[in-house]
C-alpha cells in the first residue's frame, strides 16, 4: 500500500492547484501545504522540530543583530531572480550590513486566494536555493491567506538573526570627513530590471536583476584588515538615498565623482530612455563601504577579488559640512547636489 | 552611450568655457532666458553656471509642461476620475501636480480615483481597448512635442470606432507664451527685468521647426539660439547668444541642427492640424489667460472630445497667496525669492508647480542647486 493511500492524504496539485482561504485556516489543508511544499523545499533540522517557534542553539560571544524586510515586488518573477531568492538576499544582506555574520531566517508569508501553487513552488524553491547558497537556513515561518483582490498573489516578510563578529562596530554614524566612498559595483541593475519587466513598458532589455547575498564579500573585505566605518546596501531609492541617510546620521557631508560611478551602459541607456537617474534606482546586491581614506585603495583590491565586487569603485570622499549635503562632481565639471529621492521616480514627459 | 556622452563631455565643456569667457565683454551682464525646462533640468544637474562667467546669468523660462498646467485644469482632470468614475491616465509628473482641496492626482488616486500613470499616448489607447465597459481619458498635457502622439491616438480611435475613449485637451503652444514674457509688464513694458536673448526649445522645435521664433527677432530684436537639452548644447547656444549680443545682431540661429531644420516635421504639423484648432483663449498658470496659445479638439472629432463628453465646467482658481510661481515662470523672479520656497514648498509638498517637475525652476534649484544658497 502506498505511502498516500495509508494516509488518505490526496497529494497536492502543484502544477493547476490554486491557493484558497484553506491553505491559511490552520486545518488539514494547511498542513498539507506546509509538509508538501515549505518543508519539502526549505527542511532544516530546525524547521522539522515543527513547534510553534524554532529551538535554536546559543551563541558565543558578539552582539547579536535583528533585521527584518518585507517584499513586495511586483512582478514576481524578473530577469535574475524572483520574490524569492530576493526577499533571502535582502534580509541576509540586511543583518550583513551590521557587521554580522547571518545565521537564521523566519519567513513570513501572505498568500492571495487563487494564486497559482506552481508559481509558489517556483518561489519557495528559489528561497530554498538562496537559503542554501548562503549558508543561512529558514528555520521557522508563517502563512497567512487573504481573499482574492486583496494582495497581490505574494508578499513575503523575512527576519533575520545574526552575530556580530569581533572588530566590526558599523553604523550609519560613523562617516567620518576624510573617508573614502566605496561601491561594491553597477548601480541600479536590480531597478531598471524590474522596471524593463513592468507591462507598460514595452521594451525589451538584457538587464538582469543583481539580487544576491552579500556576507561572503563582507567577510573578504573584513578579511583586508581596512578600517570599515559604514556598510549599506542601496537598495531603494538607490546610492543618493543611502548616501543622503548616513551623511545625515554622521552629521558629514559628501562629495562624489560622477566619473567614477560605474553604471551599465544598457542601464544607464534605460534610464537615459525613461527620464530616470541611476543613481535613485534600487540595487539589491551592492553595498556602499565608508571606509578610513588610507585603506581605500587596500580595500578595493579585497573587493575586486571577489566575484560580487568586480567592478567595485571608490566614488567619493567624505568631508565637514553642517548642512549634510551630499554633493557631485559632474562629469561635464559642474557641481550639483545629489538628493534624496523625492516620492517615486517619475519619469520626465519632454 | 553613443550619440549622447559625446554631448556631455567634460573636457569639450572646458574648451567652450574658455572661448565663452574670452569673448564676454566684462563690461556688461547678459542675461539669457532658456526657454524650456529640459534646459533648465540640463543646466542644474550637470552644473552648466559653474562653467560660465559670473557676467553671464541664465534665467529660467516657461516650458515646462507641468508647471504651466493651471489649476483649474487638474481640478477637471480629479473630477473625471472621482466623479465621473473614468479611468484617468497621463503622463508622470502630471500627478503631482497640487490642485484644489488639498489634492493632485496621485492623492485623488489614493481616495479610490481610477488613475494612471502612462508613458505613451498609445498606452491610453490600449487601456481603452482592454476595457470596453470603461471610460477611459487621456489628460493631455504638454507642448507641440507631445500633440502630434496625442492627434494619432484621436485618429486611431475615430478609425476603430472606440466610445468609451476620449482626451482632456490641454496642449498648448510655445510661440504664444514667448510673446507673452515679452510682452509682460516687466519685461516688454518697464524693462525692470532684462532679457538679452532666448535659448530656443529643442523637442518642440523638432516639431515646430525654426520660423515660429522669427518674430521674436524680427518684432522684439531679441536673439534666439534654438539648442539641444543636452549640457554642451546649452554651452554651446550660450556662446552663440553672446556673439550675437557682441554684434549687435537678432536672429534665430539653430545650434540643434542635427534634429531641427527651419520647416520643422511637416508630417507631425499636418496631423496636428487635422485634429486640433486654435482656443481662443487658454489660462496658463503664472501667464495669465492669453488668446490663441492652446488647442482644442477639431468638431469633426468632437466625440472624442472630454470636455464635450462629460459635464466639465471650467473653473478657474487662484494660485496660492503667497507663491511667486508666477513671476518665477516669467523669469522676474527666482526661486529663492519666493517666501515659500525650501520652508513651506518642497519637492515633497509642493505648493506651486514650479516645484513638482524635475524641470520646474523651483523643484531643480531645490534638488541640485540649494547648496549655493547656504
Amino acid at each position: 500500500m502506498s505511502e498516500t493511500r495509508k494516509n488518505y492524504v490526496r497529494p497536492l496539485d502543484l502544477k493547476h492547484g490554486q491557493v484558497d482561504m484553506a491553505h491559511g485556516s490552520g486545518g488539514r489543508a494547511m498542513a498539507q501545504l506546509i509538509e508538501e511544499l515549505f518543508a519539502k523545499y526549505l527542511g532544516n533540522e530546525y524547521l522539522a522540530q515543527g513547534d510553534d517557534g524554532a529551538l535554536l542553539p546559543p551563541l558565543g560571544a558578539g552582539k547579536l543583530v535583528m533585521a527584518t524586510d518585507c517584499h513586495v515586488v511586483s512582478p514576481l518573477f524578473f530577469p535574475g531572480g524572483d520574490i524569492g531568492c530576493l526577499s533571502v538576499h535582502g534580509t541576509i544582506n540586511d543583518v550583513a550590513m551590521m557587521g554580522a555574520q547571518p545565521l537564521w531566517l523566519a519567513a513570513g508569508f501572505i498568500l492571495e486566494e487563487g494564486f497559482p501553487l506552481s508559481d509558489l513552488a517556483r518561489i519557495v524553491q528559489s528561497m530554498a536555493a538562496a537559503a542554501k547558497e548562503a549558508g543561512v537556513p529558514i528555520v521557522t515561518g508563517d502563512t497567512k491567506v487573504v481573499e482574492r483582490g486583496k494582495g497581490d498573489g505574494v508578499f513575503i516578510t523575512t527576519t533575520g538573526v545574526g552575530v556580530v563578529a569581533p572588530g566590526m562596530e558599523l553604523s550609519g554614524n560613523k562617516a567620518r570627513p576624510g573617508d573614502a566612498i566605496l561601491v561594491s559595483g553597477t548601480l541600479g541593475d536590480h531597478g531598471m530590471a524590474i522596471m524593463a519587466e513592468r507591462e507598460s513598458l514595452g521594451f525589451d532589455s538584457l538587464i538582469v536583476s543583481d539580487t544576491a547575498a552579500l556576507h561572503g564579500l563582507i567577510a573578504a573585505m573584513r578579511a583586508s584588515g581596512a578600517e570599515i566605518h559604514v556598510l549599506r546596501d542601496p537598495t531603494r531609492g538607490g546610492l543618493a538615498t543611502t548616501l543622503n541617510e548616513i551623511a545625515r546620521q554622521s552629521g558629514v557631508g559628501m562629495m562624489l565623482q560622477e566619473k567614477a560611478l560605474p553604471v551599465q551602459p544598457a542601464v544607464s541607456a534605460a534610464c537615459e530612455f525613461l527620464g530616470l537617474d541611476p543613481l535613485y534606482v534600487a540595487n539589491e546586491g551592492k553595498l556602499v563601504a565608508i571606509c578610513a581614506a588610507g585603506d581605500a585603495e587596500k580595500l578595493l583590491s579585497a573587493m575586486r577579488a571577489h566575484p560580487l565586487g568586480g567592478a567595485a569603485a571608490i566614488v567619493g570622499t567624505v568631508h565637514v559640512d553642517d548642512h549634510h549635503f551630499v554633493q557631485m562632481t559632474t562629469s561635464f565639471g559642474g557641481k550639483r547636489i545629489v538628493d534624496w529621492l523625492s516620492g517615486d521616480q517619475l519619469p520626465r514627459i519632454c | 552611450m553613443k550619440y549622447i556622452d559625446e554631448f556631455r563631455d567634460g573636457e569639450v565643456a572646458q574648451g567652450i568655457a574658455g572661448a565663452i569667457a574670452r569673448e564676454v565683454n566684462p563690461d556688461r551682464r547678459y542675461h539669457f532666458m532658456e526657454f524650456c525646462g529640459g534646459h533648465t533640468h540640463a543646466i542644474s544637474r550637470y552644473g552648466v553656471t559653474d562653467l560660465l562667467p559670473p557676467n553671464v546669468q541664465m534665467i529660467h523660462g516657461p516650458g515646462c509642461p507641468v508647471c504651466v498646467l493651471p489649476i483649474g485644469r487638474v481640478d477637471q482632470a480629479i473630477k473625471l476620475a472621482l466623479e465621473q468614475e473614468v479611468t484617468l491616465c497621463t503622463y508622470g509628473d502630471c500627478l503631482r501636480v497640487p490642485a484644489s482641496d488639498g489634492l493632485s492626482l496621485l492623492k485623488a488616486k489614493a481616495r479610490g480615483g481610477d488613475i494612471r500613470m502612462i508613458y505613451s499616448s498609445a498606452d491610453a489607447l490600449a487601456l481603452a481597448q482592454k476595457y470596453p465597459e470603461r471610460q477611459v481619458v487621456f489628460f493631455a498635457i504638454g507642448f507641440e512635442t507631445t500633440t502630434p502622439p496625442t492627434a494619432v491616438v484621436i485618429r486611431q480611435a475615430a478609425a476603430l470606432g472606440l466610445k468609451n475613449f476620449s482626451v482632456l485637451c490641454c496642449h498648448v503652444l510655445t510661440p504664444s507664451a514667448m510673446a507673452s514674457i515679452l510682452q509682460s509688464p516687466e519685461i516688454g513694458v518697464s524693462g525692470t527685468v532684462q532679457i538679452d536673448g532666448f535659448i530656443g526649445p529643442a523637442h518642440v522645435s523638432t516639431i515646430i521647426g525654426s520660423r515660429p521664433y522669427e518674430f521674436v527677432a524680427a518684432e522684439y530684436g531679441k536673439p534666439v539660439v534654438i539648442a539641444g537639452f543636452e549640457p554642451l548644447d546649452v554651452m554651446q547656444a550660450v556662446r552663440m547668444l553672446i556673439r550675437q549680443v557682441n554684434e549687435g545682431r537678432a536672429e534665430v540661429e539653430n545650434e540643434f541642427s542635427r534634429a531641427v531644420d527651419r520647416n520643422g516635421n511637416v508630417k507631425a504639423q499636418k496631423l496636428v492640424a487635422e485634429v486640433f484648432e486654435l482656443r481662443e483663449t487658454f489660462e496658463w498658470r503664472g501667464l495669465g489667460v492669453l488668446p490663441h496659445s492652446a488647442l482644442q479638439i477639431r468638431q469633426e472629432f468632437a466625440e472624442f472630445d472630454a470636455e464635450k463628453r462629460f459635464p466639465l465646467d471650467y473653473v478657474p482658481v487662484a494660485d496660492h497667496q503667497a507663491c511667486d510661481c508666477a513671476a518665477i515662470l516669467r523669469g522676474v523672479k527666482k526661486p529663492q525669492d519666493c517666501k515659500l520656497f525650501g520652508t513651506v514648498c518642497t519637492p515633497e509638498n509642493a505648493i506651486g508647480s514650479c516645484m513638482v517637475s524635475s524641470e520646474g525652476a523651483c523643484a531643480a534649484h531645490y534638488s541640485y542647486g540649494r547648496y549655493k544658497d547656504v
